[in-house]
């Protein structure tokens, strides 16, 4: 717990997203923020005394296999992949998942 | 809450059978473990739950003291578009340990908020904030005659049909 680094260095967890998500989508792009600072105080954080620091999560990604599903599949292509991590305590993930196309037209 | 709205349950469609079924079909291994807490008691109750009302929303603490930004992003947003009080309910699920649990594995999602319209799940904080900015959302929400259309001042983006 104490090796993890909010402001640079990324915990366990945000490396195992990382890793699963690359294995899956081959993305052009991926950025991960960990947001859990922000919900310190929320009360199911609070129940756990603050979080373990890698709960919650903003995920962008490019990906080619995203091409025809829509946003409900996408999300859920990225849950499965991550099935493991939500049962272990990541509590919240904010997802942006586009196709190359869509992010050039935008 | 939860427990005493439910506590008339009696049957489910054949047509609601048949989407849980076709929803289990497509579960990552993780969740086909988890999915064996959810008992047909407890499925049944959320599947009556979901369609008492064109609106529901499975969130955390109360529309009017939400207890996490996401849920209250949700609420803020269907409010925005004049969903009546009556045409939608929502669920606390810090509330109800056994519905926080049961929910997710009901709709195949790891999180909370979650939003049905006309029985349907329709996502997360994420998807209702893009459909909102895309005006799918109220489109949505004028197709399942939850709020009345208005002919004059559609979005951009919608055909004149």
């Amino acid at each position: 717990m104490a090796s993890n680094d909010a402001s640079t260095g990324s915990g366990p967890v945000e490396t195992a997203i990382r890793e699963k998500l690359t294995t899956l989508l081959q993305p052009i792009e991926l950025t991960i923020t960990n947001d859990s600072w922000q919900h310190r105080h929320h009360a199911p954080m609070r129940a756990q005394g603050g979080g373990s620091g890698e709960t919650h999560f903003s995920v962008q990604v490019v990906s080619d296999t995203f091409q025809g599903k829509n946003t409900l599949q996408r999300h859920r292509m990225i849950h499965s992949a991550l099935s493991d991590e939500f049962a272990q305590g990541l509590h919240a993930l904010s997802l942006k998942a586009k196709t190359p196309e869509e992010v050039q037209s935008t | 809450m939860f427990r005493s709205a439910f506590r008339a349950s009696t049957s489910i469609s054949l047509a609601a059978r048949r989407t849980a079924a076709s929803r289990r079909t497509a579960l990552s291994p993780g969740l086909q473990l988890a999915r064996r807490y959810l008992s047909d008691d407890a499925k049944q109750k959320i599947q009556q739950a979901v369609e008492s009302t064109p609106v529901v929303v499975f969130m955390k603490g109360t529309p009017d003291l939400p207890q996490c930004g996401f849920s209250r992003a949700v609420v803020q947003v269907l409010d925005l578009h004049g969903v009546s009080p009556e045409k939608m309910k929502t669920y606390n699920v810090l509330e109800d340990s056994e519905l926080r649990t049961s929910i997710k594995e009901f709709s195949d999602w790891p999180t909370v908020p979650q939003v049905y319209i006309n029985g349907e799940f329709v996502g997360g904080c994420d998807i209702i904030l893009g459909m909102h900015q895309s005006g799918e959302l109220e489109n949505m929400l004028e197709k399942a005659e939850v709020i009345p259309k208005i002919e004059s001042d559609s979005p951009p983006q919608s055909s004149s049909s």
